[in-house]
């Protein structure tokens, strides 16, 4: 393999990596926040690249332009279904763990059915994007400018991210009913409040990756559970209820991958990232940066 | 370790300061005693009445769509009571059984279509060689807790997933059809008539259950649920925790891996995708979720409720891709969780005490 090949390998992995970190961001933020895996982040994945299909496709926008209002609507669909569904799964006073599992489960199902009847089941794609088939040739290594777009809000995101949870208000009170909800409600703040402001800003950040993705991947109502899973995958492998732990278990997810697929067969990328995942494990059984 | 034990019972015996205290715990201890032994001989009764009933059941349902339901029912039950003894009991939640029912499923197949040998040959040895890969995984995974323990699950059996996928002997991505013969139970081929695929379901689930209900009041059962409520307390007292939870994986993969030969030969054609996706592991452990989990009969009743409502609006609703039987499914599964989260068994927990035990049960 030539210098340049090797070069264009990595150059994808990491951009994919910045990809799965922001879909595992959103997934982090909120186990950390409540302890609450969400069974159906993949479906908000989807949701989000319909979104902007449906803008693209009313108003001619670039999805560029079509994805603030993506964002914007995945914010508060977040805080309603943390209003509507998971603050009543998290009242069972009864495996409380295995409930959460499967409201969230349920409502991936129901989203993926309303998807399949609201949208059918037909493969979609955006192609109008100014963006669209365009690569930025670096040296002879050739980035799709989809991708890099995607890679640039990731790490935008991240840093808004680290400002949002060290220097604000929220960011503190996020903090505080992460180490105690019960006590936070003693100095006023209120629980409830923070958690739907958390799923809110969990849905977001999907949002983000899901309005970029929608430039360069399928658009179908199953589309979220094979990314769903990664992003699982990659939550664990950062350590649970590290953000930025979720941003190094993204890029080395991202990197394995793309080794993997050029090693192995490339339908047999993903067992690359599965055995990272159990060799990370199995030497640090809370992951590279986990604390819970 | 046998001292280890019994300096653990002494310490609990001593425990009681005052006489009189303790004789009063004693007696009360005698009655709870009791009261358990009644209460698992009505639980006998009333699987054997229950068992009988659906014996029955096939004289007056003649209907191969309702035959074919029943059979999901009894399966899924057996299925869910074995994924229970690991995740309810024992306390580890593995959403990855997909592998153990696709080892059954493919190695019974492809013992019959290559070797020509009986499903039911075959079916005790997907059974072993599922215990044995349990064995083999629970060694390095049984030292991770709670959610990194169910992601390396998860992980596992979608390698598994991905290595039969590619695998061009057994069928790869296409599957196996088993090849049409005439009726036996030697070869567990009934085309035309559904009773026997009825009986062997039935007897499963009864296996399942009888398994299942002598643990309840084995040293194994009460081993596992000390692991479940506390392992390191559990330790402290003698219990040894590893081997509890290799024992309890074992016995778990070797029913489930049971239950994948019986579906290959129900439905005479597998592919990876349906006996081993990972939709698949959720499906397992959704009737002891739903039902009760670590509970006798929560798997049982929460295959009874779920898969017939599954099976029917999949029936009014599927197949025309409008995604109606999905939204009905997925609701259904909410509101059932939600609404009782300790499971459906808490509806028969009529009595204050019975709840009051169900639901500490429950919460372990």
């Amino acid at each position: 393999m030539t210098l340049q090949g090797l070069a264009q390998i990595l150059a994808s992995g990491l951009l994919m990596g910045l990809i799965y970190a922001l879909i595992a961001a959103g997934l982090s933020l909120i186990f950390g926040l409540m302890d609450v895996v969400n069974f159906a982040h993949g479906e908000f994945l989807m949701l989000a690249m319909y979104a902007t299909f449906g803008i693209v496709a009313a108003t001619a926008l670039d999805p560029v332009l079509a994805a603030p209002l993506v964002v914007g609507a995945m914010f508060v669909l977040g805080a309603f279904v943390y209003l509507a569904v998971i603050r009543h799964a998290m009242r069972a006073k009864a495996n409380i763990g295995m409930v959460q599992v499967f409201a969230t489960f349920g409502l991936g199902i129901t989203i993926r059915g309303l998807a399949q009847h609201l949208f059918t089941p037909d493969y979609r794609s955006i192609q109008t994007s100014w963006l669209s088939g365009r690569t930025l040739d670096v040296a002879g290594v050739f980035l799709p400018l989809p991708q890099l777009l995607g890679g640039a809000l990731s790490c935008l995101s991240f840093v808004a991210l680290y400002f949002v949870i060290r220097r604000t208000d929220f960011g503190r009170a996020l903090e505080a009913t992460r180490e105690d909800a019960g006590a936070v409600a003693l100095v006023g703040i209120d629980k409830n409040r923070v958690f739907a402001l958390g799923w809110g800003l969990g849905a977001a950040l999907v949002g983000i990756a899901g309005s970029v993705m929608a430039i360069f991947y399928y658009i179908h109502p199953d589309v979220g559970a094979p990314f769903a899973l990664i992003a699982y995958v990659t939550v664990a492998l950062g350590g649970f209820g590290s953000i930025f732990g979720a941003l190094a278990a993204g890029l080395l997810v991202g990197l394995v991958e793309a080794v993997s697929a050029t090693i192995l067969e490339p339908s047999m990328k993903a067992i690359g990232i599965y055995a990272v995942y159990l060799v990370v494990v199995f030497m640090r059984p809370r992951g590279l940066f986990g604390n819970l | 370790m046998v001292e280890q034990k019994l300096s653990a019972q002494n310490a609990v015996v001593a425990a009681p300061a005052e006489p009189e205290s303790r004789e009063r715990d004693s007696i009360d201890h005698d009655a709870s005693l009791r009261g358990f032994a009644r209460r698992r001989h009505r639980e006998l009764a009333v699987a054997a009445v229950a068992a009988v009933a659906v014996a029955l059941l096939p004289l007056a349902i003649h209907d191969v769509y309702l035959q074919n339901i029943l059979v999901l029912t009894l399966m899924y039950a057996a299925l869910s009571q074995s994924w229970n003894i690991l995740g309810g009991y024992c306390g580890q939640i593995s959403l990855g059984h997909a592998i153990y029912f696709g080892i059954g499923a493919y190695m019974s197949t492809l013992l019959y279509t290559h070797a020509g040998l009986t499903p039911w040959f075959g079916m005790v040895i997907g059974g072993g060689v599922a215990a044995l890969i349990a064995l083999t995984l629970g060694y390095p995974f049984f030292r991770l807790r709670g959610h990194y323990f169910t992601i390396a699950t998860i992980v596992v059996a979608e390698t598994g997933l991905l290595l039969v996928l590619n695998w061009d002997f057994a069928g790869g991505a296409q599957g196996i059809q088993i090849p049409y013969g005439p009726d036996s139970w030697a070869h567990l081929q009934f085309a035309r008539d559904k009773l026997p695929y009825i009986y062997f379901a039935l007897g499963f689930a009864v296996l399942t259950f009888i398994v299942t209900f002598a643990i309840e009041d084995s040293k194994w059962g009460y081993w596992w649920r000390a692991v479940k409520d506390n392992a390191e307390a559990a330790e402290s007292l003698g219990v040894v925790v590893f081997r509890s939870k290799m024992a309890a994986a074992a016995l778990s993969a070797f029913f489930t891996a049971i239950g994948g030969s019986f579906y290959a030969a129900f439905v005479s054609y597998i592919d990876p995708d349906s006996v081993m996706g990972f939709q698949f592991s959720l499906l397992i452990a959704l009737p002891a979720v739903l039902g009760g989990i670590g509970t006798l009969w929560g798997p049982a009743l929460g295959a009874l409720v779920l898969i017939p409502l599954t099976e029917l609006t999949r029936s009014s609703f599927g197949g025309s891709g409008n995604g109606l039987d999905l939204i009905i499914y997925g609701v259904l599964i909410m509101v059932i969780s939600l609404a009782r989260p300790e499971g459906l068994t808490s509806l028969f927990a009529r009595r204050r005490g019975a709840r009051a035990g169900l639901e500490a049960r429950a919460k372990q």
